[in-house]
């Protein structure tokens, strides 16, 4: 019984949370990656993106709220979703057209675009800053839990009780169903071996037809899409704040970066050894290891590796290790 | 145009912007953007070093600024002896058991053979270390914290007057660059982006959560000045004297002195940066890491050690942006963790370099003296322009109250505007490099 429970409150505590990061992180470096593979830049203003998409799908609901139009148990943002990512696809594409195309007909550098992101990254922080605030903004309704702690103890009678929210469940269903059409796209339709093929060898793409510039397109679409995905799920499991997504950066980076920069695979990887790491390092294990040691060797203290405020330490050691003992990643990604 | 025309005339537009501030608002408003302007300078240079002269593309600016800001507060506040008496020693010695432990996994990682064995003891080693490193760190930490929270709860610095922090900070941040710097140079130039954001955020975070070393988010106050406090210059007979003899507010006149006397400071160390830069720039050494930057594989058939350079200037950098941090911290009077956020200190400081003109030293001052005035003064015009747009509209319009509390964030956008016109029209930046 004091196996079970041990088991059952670090499900609770760790896995299930780690989960529902580790998918939200997987979908934002899936779009860092797709990016780093047919643009070649890293793109400092995917935290702001997803930001973006959040806030218009956001804005949406709220509509959507005022005028009673509800999704049962799911919440509404899931309606205002697709308005959320259109709006995104919009502000992408634009952004292409104005800023970036200019860049890639000059064959820049790419440490030109990185700095180019960098002003991206200030306009859009700032339009998002501009229209919604800075400040914290809750949007979730519907069911809040799949299963509540109480529940769950009276189910089972353990004295741990294992919670799951509707948010976690809904990113995890969410983010197979958009990785599974993700893989489907890149690796069944004539669009997505095209993108691939531009990603291998761009000189080899352009040689048998492939139109560079509707490569792109298509790229811009699907982050767009990822990002606002990837945003909404984070901002319906936490809260919608612009900077936690600015600092959503760096675990998104180093998911890319440890997967392997430029394989979608390896970022999907990336971002739950990410999750699971800053989750189960900055978990206190007292109460796990209350039920599984005996009483006189019962910890005195919290048994917490490091204190929580230190989970970019966690992310950044990973992306220190791999990059000293493995540069290209744990999957075989782009070196230049 | 003549750039030795052209160059001295932005300057003046910059001062004259700056004196126009003050006649139209005042003199210390005007003096206060010209000290912010001038530290602003010192970390331009820092980056002009970094990425003009090399191409390393360093987005830590924040971590190494807040390491040397922690530079000033570690000599200049007096050091609280009831603290060091509860806990200074243990904790010293944990934290030279943390150094031993990783100094030891590195040789055993040089001196043991591949392979699994060679894995398996350095993960022992780590691990065991990390765990003897809190068991004695925790207590130390939880004594020093105890001494009077409140007031001080912490350990302290050494005393001594507060310019001799200005190197240290420097130093500090020099060390941080350096481990940075060991790891991350030498892969690809993405890798030190992303390395170099992931320190700051680090560094900020322990200056926020080490309580024992910088009290944290309940900030460091007090700090001492290199200058006299404006109550004594009031008190001063012969201060309040002279001043009346000018016809001057002695209040006023008193605080645009101290802040006069800042500008003096500041100004002296940002010429001793120009000076030291130009001179580096203009010897072998200068071409040298132009030449690196511009080719590096034909730099390294000519025999150079690119990566040692690189590391070389890479900490040199750190280093001007650590000292800059610290005369931020004296500036201020003040180490507040909680404040540096990522935008104002390490991309605000890049549409300085970049706006300036990168690669030429003047250019970065200028950079640092324009961006830092339209960064104080783009508010409120914002607030200006929204009150212009907005003044047709209903006092109860929901939109009129949005758009007038939105104002504030318009300096984000204008700064990226301005980043990215200048990147797509003027790449070289308002002065270029030769």
């Amino acid at each position: 019984m004091d196996f079970l429970n041990a088991i059952v409150a670090f499900a609770n505590f760790v896995l299930v949370p780690a989960t529902s990061y580790g998918a939200q992180l997987a979908l934002g470096a899936l779009g860092v990656t797709l990016i780093y593979g047919i643009l070649r830049f890293s793109n400092f203003a995917h935290g702001d993106t997803m930001a973006f998409g959040a806030m218009v799908t956001i804005l949406v609901t709220w509509w959507f709220q005022s005028m009673g139009i509800n999704f049962g148990v799911l919440p509404t943002a899931l309606l205002a979703l697709p308005f959320g990512i259109i709006a995104t696809i919009g502000l992408l594409l634009f952004t292409d057209r104005v800023v970036y195309r200019f860049y890639r007909r000059q064959k820049a550098a790419p440490v030109i675009y990185v700095i180019v992101s960098l002003g991206v990254m200030f306009i859009m922080n700032g339009v998002v800053r501009f229209i919604i605030g800075p400040n914290d903004q809750k949007f979730a309704d519907g069911v809040r839990f799949i299963i509540s702690a109480r529940d769950f103890k009276t189910m089972t009678g353990l004295s741990e009780g294992l919670a799951i929210k509707a948010s976690t469940g809904i990113t995890i269903v969410t983010a197979i169903i958009v990785v599974a059409a993700l893989f489907w796209f890149l690796n069944r339709t004539r669009t997505g071996k095209s993108m691939r093929a531009f990603s291998d060898n761009e000189d080899l793409a352009l040689l048998s037809g492939i139109n560079p510039e509707r490569v792109v397109m298509i790229t811009w679409i699907i982050v767009a899409a990822l990002t606002t995905i990837a945003g909404v799920l984070y901002g319906l499991d936490k809260s919608f704040k612009p900077f936690t997504y600015f600092q959503l950066l760096l675990p998104i980076f180093a998911a890319a970066i440890v997967g392997g920069l430029g394989n979608p695979l390896g970022a999907i990887a990336g971002g739950f050894v990410i999750a699971f790491s800053e989750v189960t390092v900055t978990y206190a294990f007292k109460k796990v290891l209350k039920y599984l040691l005996p009483e006189n060797l019962e910890p005195t203290g919290l048994v917490q590796l490091l204190s929580t405020d230190y989970k970019f330490a966690v992310s950044f050691a990973i992306l220190i290790i791999v990059l000293l003992f493995r540069p290209t990643g744990l999957f075989k990604g782009k070196t230049i | 145009m003549n750039p030795a025309i052209k160059n001295p005339l932005l300057f003046a537009l910059v001062f004259s912007l700056i004196i126009m501030t003050g006649f139209l608002n005042s003199w210390n408003v005007a003096l206060g953007i010209l000290n912010m302007g001038l530290i602003s300078a010192v970390m331009a240079l820092g980056v002009n070093l970094q990425w003009g002269y090399a191409g390393l593309f360093n987005v830590g600016i924040m971590g190494f600024v807040a390491l040397g800001g922690l530079g000033a507060i570690l000599i200049g506040m007096p050091p609280v002896g009831e603290a060091w008496a509860a806990g200074g020693t243990r904790l010293l010695f944990s934290l030279a058991v943390a150094a031993g432990t990783i100094v030891g996994a590195v040789v055993l990682w040089g001196r043991m053979a591949a392979g699994r064995a060679r894995t398996l003891s350095m993960l022992a080693l780590l691990i065991g270390g990390f765990f003897v490193f809190r068991a004695l760190f925790d207590p130390a930490v939880a004594a020093i914290e105890a001494v009077n929270p409140a007031g001080t709860g912490y350990l302290g610095g050494l005393g001594l007057p507060v310019l001799i922090g200005w190197p240290v900070g420097g130093l500090l941040a020099a060390g941080a660059a350096w481990i940075v710097g060991k790891t991350a140079l030498g892969l690809r130039s993405d890798y030190l982006a992303i390395a170099t954001l992931g320190i700051a955020e680090i560094i900020v975070a322990v200056l926020k959560n080490e309580d024992w070393l910088s009290r944290g988010v309940k900030n460091v106050v007090g700090v001492p000045r290199p200058v006299p406090y404006e109550i004594d210059l009031q008190n001063s007979a012969s201060f309040v004297a002279r001043m009346e003899g000018w016809g001057l507010n002695p209040v006023t006149a008193s605080s645009v002195t101290v802040k006069l006397m800042y500008g003096l400071l500041f100004a002296a160390v940002l010429l001793l940066m120009i000076w030291l830069t130009q001179k580096a720039l203009n010897s072998p050494w200068g071409r040298m890491m132009r030449a690196i930057r511009d080719n590096e594989v034909a730099a390294e058939a000519m025999g150079k050690d690119v990566t040692r350079r690189h590391l070389q200037i890479f900490i040199l950098g750190s280093a001007v942006c650590g000292i800059a941090g610290a005369m931020m911290t004296t500036l201020d009077g003040q180490l507040t963790p909680g404040s540096y956020q990522p935008l104002r200190f390490t991309f605000l400081i890049w549409v300085m370099v970049i706006v300036g003109g990168s690669g030429n030293n003047w250019g970065s001052v200028l950079g640092g003296l324009l961006i830092w005035f339209l960064w104080v003064q783009v508010e409120p015009m914002g607030l200006w322009m929204m009150d212009l747009i907005t003044s047709g509209m209903g006092d109860d319009s929901g939109l009129k109250k949005h758009l007038l509390e939105s104002a504030a964030h318009m300096r984000l956008l204008t700064m990226g505007v301005i980043l990215l016109l200048v990147l797509r029209f003027s790449p070289r930046g308002l002065i270029p490099e030769r």
